[in-house]
């Protein structure tokens, strides 16, 4: 039960990393998680389990994690500080970690008003910042944020999210920077569409060297449709999606148009791996993991790698010692 | 709640809601946040913006109002000292504190009390 991260492992080996976004569940039955996450099966390293996305309400982040870890495949388990206090997220983070789940993605979370029930009470009790400290604390430390101390301390890799889109450009790396000190071990990143803007923003966590210190992976989205991309554009918080790209799939025959978002997506792959300091892609195929499967074939992703044996027993380099850090190829 | 603090109340109350919108947090961090009270923002984030700021620099949720912590961004580059704090790791929120006096918490050091098993990251 104490078995390490595999991709903290494949990370500190160097390897360029994929990891995937799994669509979230609303069915009662494990079999309809277990039919999207088996699709992913070989073509990525980790899979996101989402904690009610878009402040939607869906089967908890969780619970899909510990069925993925009962099919042995690798769960990145997300949570926010939205819908729970933090008795509530240390109690769930315990939990997790008996379950098998090592991988976290700690996060704010889509306001209440963008989702199905916004008429909710929003919780915020934390902020995502200290809800790394207080997982980072029960990982080293072994206590609670109240100080008592656990049985047993839980291994987890830690990870966060920055938006390298949203105003002011000039204060995300400095957030970032902010993660890393409060335990964040890998960095998956808002949608790229934009390589120009993600590239100052690297040029800038650059200068900070902060890709010596996280892993940082940027998420790749992968357009189904001209519609789609158009509401991406215009109603998804936070997101940057340049006209240029909507139109092209505007001026695509519909009946092509998911192929032309799979070219698109490839392109993008093709495009953040140029960029020096990035670790891996996170590919989100929204209800559409055939897309991320044809995504990480064509952008010359698949065969996947295996561990080396050092690693997949957990003697492995660290970020900063290793100089494996950014995990360029 | 004492006379003291009822009279300090009567003067900071109505004092920081009239200049900086203060919501009575009883842990006072403006001069750490540009003049910006975090506590304005909807998710009650003391650490920096979240994603889901809008382009032209408005609120997630209020999108006809200014991003408390763009606010904030903007008003630490103009002031002289306590520029760096933007990059502290802020500690959570005590909510019993919630509609004290944070004068009084500054004076006898309540506000700077955290829980026990956090780890304070004051210097970068």
């Amino acid at each position: 039960m104490t078995s390490p991260s595999r991709l903290a492992g494949l990370l500190r080996d160097g390897h360029f990393v994929v990891t995937a976004e799994l669509s979230s569940s609303n069915s009662a039955d494990p079999q309809a998680t277990w039919r999207r996450a088996e699709v992913l099966r070989g073509s990525v390293d980790a899979i996101n389990c989402t904690d009610n996305t878009g402040a939607h309400v869906h089967m908890s982040s969780l619970a899909a994690a510990h069925l993925l870890v009962e099919k042995g495949l690798e769960p990145i388990m997300q949570l926010t500080v939205r819908d729970r206090n933090r008795l509530a997220l240390q109690a769930d983070l315990l939990g997790a970690a008996a379950l098998g789940v090592r991988n976290l993605v700690l996060m704010s979370g889509d306001d209440v008003t963008a989702g199905d029930h916004p008429e909710a009470r929003r919780i915020y009790d934390i902020d995502s910042m200290q809800l790394l400290e207080v997982a980072a604390a029960m990982r080293d430390r072994g206590t609670y944020l109240s100080g008592r101390k656990l049985e047993q301390a839980p291994s987890f890799f830690i990870g966060a999210v920055e938006n390298p889109f949203a105003p002011p450009l000039e204060f995300r790396p400095l957030r970032l920077q902010k993660k890393v000190r409060a335990g964040a071990d890998f960095i998956q990143t808002q949608l790229v569409f934009d390589v120009p803007v993600f590239t100052r923003f690297m040029d800038m966590v650059g200068e900070l060297d902060l890709q010596k210190k996280v892993f940082i992976i940027p998420s790749i989205g992968i357009p189904r449709s001209a519609r789609g991309a158009r509401f991406m554009q215009q109603k998804v918080p936070g997101l940057h999606v340049p006209e240029s790209l909507v139109s092209r799939l505007e001026r695509t025959a519909p009946a092509r148009q998911a192929e032309e978002g799979i070219q698109i997506a490839v392109e993008l792959v093709r495009a953040v791996r140029e960029i020096p300091g990035i670790a891996g892609v996170h590919l989100i195929g929204i209800k559409w993991e055939e897309g991320v499967v044809q995504v990480a074939e064509r952008a010359g992703l698949l065969p996947r790698p295996t561990l080396s044996p050092l690693a997949a027993i957990g003697i492995v380099h660290s970020p900063a010692g290793g100089g494996q850090g950014g995990g360029v190829p | 709640m004492s006379v003291t603090e009822r009279l300090v109340l009567a003067v900071e109350k109505p004092l920081k809601e009239a200049i900086w919108g203060c919501q009575m947090c009883g842990q006072c961090i403006l001069h750490s946040t540009g003049l910006s009270c975090p506590m304005r923002c909807p998710k009650n984030l003391r650490n920096g913006p979240c994603g889901g700021v809008r382009a032209n620099g408005n609120c997630e949720v209020f999108a006809d109002q200014p991003c408390v912590w763009v606010e904030a961004w903007k008003g630490s580059r103009r002031l002289p000292v306590f520029r760096d704090h933007m990059e502290h790791v802020q500690k959570p929120v005590d909510w019993q504190l919630q509609g004290t006096s944070s004068w009084i918490n500054l004076l006898r050091g309540r506000d700077r009390m955290a829980p026990k098993g956090w780890e304070a990251h004051d210097q970068p």
